[in-house]
């Protein structure tokens, strides 16, 4: 409960002196239409204790059924982080009273998780590949919310009393935990964060949760061990509860880090607790002692029967898993030519996804990434939104640049059009028309813009007679300036010295 | 097997939120310890060799698809809550975390 | 007909004069209501009765069965309901305080097949709370008098529904059976219990006492009543994970042809280690003439070994109260029921859960929770709960075995007959060796029946129990409607006729209703 100013040792300092180990135990909120064990609606932000059933109430005498849907997730998830899945499974009751459990036992799997020993392999932003073990993920359901009244900040403490909303309990979880992570050091913070980031993008790409980090579908408690080097045995471990954001996971870990070699730097030991991630002080304060007094009591849940996925249905889910999110974006990389470089900027952008939909558009890679990291991108940070959210579409963009292939508008134009886009003004197609935009193509009005120019500054055409070919930029510039900027600059240029010669 | 001490039983009815009274921790100390005494027995045969039982019958892979059905009305699920606030149970300070 | 006869009647032959138009359901249903108010003062076998929606679900058969619908052959014959049973509108205690008032927004699966069958609700039957005893005098309500004999006990922890079916209160009522509980209720009370299959029963809507051996069933007066209402609340349930996915065997067409007398090719097998010592003589002599009557039926009686029942009822009391402990942990007063703030000190949740627990819950029910807590707890599973679950591994071959030598099984379903009243409160462990030959079927899954052999030579009833393999339910129908044809033509009718008639008391203006 303290929250007092801890000191902390500089990171640097800290990494000099001791070995991190660190673990991370994800809880990823299934996209099931209804619940884990009953058929209550799983609709999120639907008004409190609306999407609740007498079995996600935990009334006296409801049972719980098993969602088949939720299994076949929880399987998919097991095959994409390459782990066993278990021949034979059963669910376990953990028993501890919080109002916020309605039977006041989570039912989750204890000693035989659906999935075990796999792994995942993790790309760092400057490309380091780092191999994440899986020890096992396990189906279990989701509890339901307090609201803490009265007091300060809605928090624990200092409250009055607690409202309880179950829309929330019975929701499927699938929890993953890792094997302690071990030699990756300073990077540490960095390999929570990229680690966590992957297996959100492997949650959407299954399509087994909408894995919305703000929402709470994924929610990851981080354990962060010191050690004096890698050979020594683990050190004493502190699991830090909730963080949920990636930035915060990496702080949070940043943070344990500093804070756990100072208390070692004191002669202190380090604490086996739970501890809590405070997102606008950032740092982690005590939070529950994993004292001896927490015995879950687990035995088999006796009103589920043994889950058996035949190894038919198994393989029938692998076979229909998508391509992995990082075997498809190195794929991608090859097919557009990018550099590593580029294609790292293009991934933390998020447009990997705009950017194979501008291709399929017509567009070519090398353009498609122009456009998307240039123009958009800039008018993106000035709008304070990412990318995906600009009132443009991947095929506009495509089919701008298919405009200025075929020379109907040139580079300056096509800004003119996409700005027309954004603005709402219509696809580019439209833009152009509506605008009057695109290249003049018509000999004799150029012919004619040219002769304009040139009489109005008869001194350039001396000039250039005398073989000074300086001042034609000028005369260009002024054609230019007369069809509003729709002149192909290049036939301008050849025009000019044309009529000059001929005069 | 080992006999039930008054703590013990002080213990376990934390473990089980019983608030207990001095008599009854005396009491049921006594009653378990001659309980606990004669089902011990059980260990007598129950070998390595014997695979443990927690299903009377077999069964495997119950499931239900997953449709959603039309919810219990939130006056139903609130009608027997000792108190409720917009929609909600209302339950004391709650001063552990989970 | 008089409206006593028509509490007397079997609900067989009072649904036959139903569906004859001899008799109303209104009719029925009030002649049943008539005579709880009567008896129920010394039988107090009901902790709430249901006149209105009795009376009104009895209209509505009436008026559909003028209208000419074809109704279910049960259709308009009362039925009383053990209450740990959910009953949406009507209270529900399972016999606790922590439960006082707490009226369910949903019905037991059971419950609701026994509307769709215009069964009428009389009411709800007093227990042990949470099922959690043999006697029925751990119920919060009040004790349930046994009516062969005021100052003993009904048995338990269905005490209610077995003596509401033995003073003439219901024809037909529902009770749960976790280790003997509508078997042990049913012997002691010379009446017909039958605890079916697990599985075979939805347990939706029970509140659940230990999940692995809890089992609804029938409590009547006779066998084929028995079979009648299993039909109606039996079979597969979408609600219930554990529940068989297969049809019911036919149970009324076994009682029927069991009823004729004939049991030839029958290999009836009697348990050597639930009978002999412990067990009353009085007990062991009806055993042995049912026996007899068997074999003349042309049954061959063969005798098994069940070694390993030897250690039932310690798994029992293991297996149990693990199961209860966390059964029992969603009464905390934060969602329905009592909750109580503590005496003195901060209002926490936790503190006030642990107010709700000790104040809601009787010493019986905290003994078991605290022992299964125990069993559970870190260090001790695998001796306790471990070892129990293996000893069930053993018991189950016991049967299979056994059943590979015999059809049935037989004993005697309790050791003793009825005792008084008080006897046994405070010797937890006599109290539990009344389950001593029912427990068994319970732990392996298999269904048993009680009905009456007879009258021990202290004049109080004596069971005799059936056990078959699982899923042959229909045996015990067969060979319990055949030894009760036989027993009864010995004793020239029911062997209820023989119990002493209960005092009857003035109506009251409310009925007798409570
Ligand atoms: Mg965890
Ligand atoms: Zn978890």
């Amino acid at each position: 409960m303290t929250t007092q100013p801890t000191t902390l040792v500089d990171y640097d300092d800290a990494i000099a002196r001791f070995d991190p180990v660190i673990g991370i135990e994800v809880h990823v909120e299934l996209g099931t239409a209804s619940k884990m064990f009953c058929t209550a609606p799983t609709v999120f932000g639907a008004e409190p204790n609306t999407q609740v059933s007498p079995v996600s109430l935990g009334l006296p005498g409801a049972l719980p059924v098993l969602n088949r849907a939720a299994v076949e997730s929880a399987i998919k998830i097991g095959l994409a982080l390459n782990c066993q899945i278990a021949e034979v499974c059963r669910f376990a009751r953990k028993n501890y009273f919080y109002p916020d459990v309605p039977k006041n036992f989570q039912t989750s799997q204890y000693d035989e998780p659906i999935a075990y020993e796999g792994y995942l392999d993790v790309e760092l932003l400057d490309g380091t590949m780092v191999r994440i073990e899986i020890e096992r993920a396990h189906m279990e359901e989701d509890a339901g919310k307090n609201t803490h009244v009265g007091g300060a900040t809605g928090r624990i403490h200092g409250a009055e009393y607690s409202l309880v909303d179950y829309n929330r309990a019975g929701i499927p979880l699938v929890e993953i935990v890792t094997k302690p992570i071990t030699g990756v050091g300073e990077r540490a913070p960095e390999v929570a964060r990229a680690y966590v980031q992957a297996l959100r993008e492997i949650f959407r790409a299954l399509d087994v949760s909408e894995a919305r980090m703000e929402r709470g579908n994924v929610r990851a408690d981080v354990n962060v061990s010191l050690r004096p080097t890698p050979e020594s045995p683990l050190g004493t471990r502190t699991e830090t509860k909730n963080v949920n954001s990636f930035r915060s996971i990496e702080r949070a870990v940043r943070y344990e880090i500093s804070r756990q070699a100072a208390v070692l730097d004191a002669g202190e030991r380090v604490v086996q607790e739970t501890r809590h991630w405070h997102e606008d002080t950032g740092v982690t304060t005590s939070g529950r002692i994993k004292s001896d007094a927490e015995d879950y009591r687990y035995f088999p849940e006796p009103d589920l029967v043994p889950v058996a996925p035949s190894r038919e249905w198994v393989e029938r889910i692998r076979a229909s898993l998508p391509e992995s999110p990082s075997l498809r974006r190195r794929r991608l990389q090859q097919d557009w030519g990018y550099a590593d470089a580029e294609m790292r900027d293009v991934v933390n952008a998020g447009a990997v996804e705009l950017i194979e939909a501008t291709v399929a558009a017509g567009a070519a890679p090398a353009a498609a990434r122009k456009w998307w990291m240039g123009e958009l991108a800039r008018t993106a940070k000035t709008d304070g939104v990412d990318l995906a959210s600009l009132p443009v579409t991947p095929e506009q963009i495509g089919q701008l640049q298919v405009l200025v292939d075929s020379g109907r508008i040139n580079d300056k134009l096509a800004r003119q059009v996409l700005a027309g886009v954004l603005a709402g003004e219509g696809t580019p197609e439209e833009v152009v028309s509506a605008r009057g935009l695109g290249v003049v193509s018509d000999e004799g009005e150029l012919i004619a813009a040219v002769d304009a120019a040139l009489a109005a500054q008869p001194d350039i055409a001396a000039k250039v007679r005398g073989g000074n070919l300086g001042p034609v930029g000028s005369i260009i510039g002024a054609v230019m300036k007369s069809t509003r900027g729709q002149a192909d600059a290049g036939r301008v240029r050849e025009i000019v010295l044309e009529r000059i010669a001929q005069s | 097997m080992s006999t039930i001490s008054r703590e013990e039983v002080a213990r376990l009815a934390a473990l089980a939120r019983i608030d207990l009274t001095d008599l009854e921790l005396t009491r049921l100390a006594g009653e378990l310890d001659v309980i606990v005494e004669s089902v011990a027995r059980v260990s007598e045969i129950a070998t390595a060799d014997v695979p443990a039982t927690s299903h009377p019958l077999p069964l495997t892979n119950v499931f239900r698809e997953d449709v959603p059905e039309e919810p219990l009305p939130v006056a139903d699920a609130l009608a027997a809550a000792p108190a409720a606030e917009g929609g909600r149970f209302s339950v004391p300070q709650i001063l552990e975390e989970d | 007909m008089a409206t006593d006869d028509l509490t007397r009647l079997t609900a067989a032959d009072l649904a036959a004069a139903l569906r004859s138009g001899e008799v109303s359901s209104v009719e029925a249903t009030q002649a049943h209501l008539d005579r709880i108010a009567a008896v129920e003062p010394a039988v107090h076998a009901f902790l709430h009765i249901a006149s209105e929606e009795a009376l009104a679900t009895a209209r509505d058969i009436d008026a559909r069965r003028a209208a000419g619908e074809d109704l279910h052959p049960l259709a308009g014959v009362p039925i009383a309901v053990k209450d740990v049973v959910v009953t949406r509108g009507l209270p529900t205690t399972a016999g606790s305080k922590i439960l006082e008032g707490w009226i369910p927004p949903y019905d037991a699966t059971l419950v609701t097949r026994l509307r769709a069958a215009g069964l009428p609700i009389l009411g709800k039957t007093n227990m042990d709370e949470f099922a959690m005893g043999s006697s029925t005098e751990h119920s919060a309500y009040g004790n349930t008098h046994n009516p062969w004999d005021l100052d003993r006990i009904p048995g338990g922890s269905g005490g209610g529904s077995a003596a509401a079916v033995a003073a003439y209160e219901a024809p037909l009522a529902i009770g749960t059976d976790t280790g003997g509980s509508i078997r042990q209720p049913a012997a002691v009370t010379g009446t017909v219990g039958v605890k079916p299959t697990y599985g075979g029963v939805s347990r939706y809507g029970l509140i659940a006492l230990a999940s692995s051996l809890d089992q609804a069933g029938p409590v009547t007066r006779t066998v084929l009543d028995s079979a009648l209402l299993h039909e109606v609340i039996g079979g597969h349930d979408r609600h219930d994970s554990t529940s068989l996915d297969e049809p019911l065997p036919a149970l009324v067409d076994a009682a029927r042809r069991g009823a004729t007398g004939d049991l030839s090719g029958v290999r009836v097998g009697v348990v050597r280690e639930l009978n002999g010592e412990g067990y009353q003589p009085g007990v062991r002599a009806r055993f042995e003439e049912s026996l007899d009557l068997l074999r003349g039926a042309g049954a061959e009686i063969v005798e098994v070994s069940c070694p390993h029942f030897d250690y039932a009822l310690a798994a029992y009391y293991l297996i149990l109260p693990s199961e209860a402990s966390s059964n029992l942990a969603k009464f905390d007063g934060m969602r329905f029921g009592l909750r109580v703030e503590p005496a003195d000190g901060p209002v926490t949740a936790e503190r006030v859960m642990g107010a709700t627990r000790g104040a809601g819950f009787g010493d019986e029910v905290k003994r078991r929770i605290i022992l299964g807590t125990y069993a559970l707890s870190a260090g001790y599973y695998d001796a306790y709960y471990g070892s129990a679950q293996k000893v069930r591994t053993l018991i189950q071959r016991d049967f299979a075995a056994a059943f590979g030598a015999a059809d049935v099984l037989v004993s005697p379903t309790a050791p003793t007959t009825a005792f008084k009243l008080g006897e046994k409160l405070d010797d937890p462990l006599a109290m539990y060796l009344n389950d001593v030959a029912t427990i068994p079927a319970n732990l392996a899954g298999v269904p048993g029946m009680s009905l009456p052999s007879g009258l021990s030579d202290d004049g109080l009833p004596v069971g005799f129990q059936i056990l078959a393999p699982a899923r042959a339910d229909d045996r015990l129908y067969r060979v319990g409607a055949a030894l009760e044809s036989m027993l009864q033509r010995r004793w020239g009718g029911p062997l209820l006729a023989k119990a002493p008639e209960l005092p009857i008391a003035q109506p009251t203006i409310d009925g007798g209703a409570r």
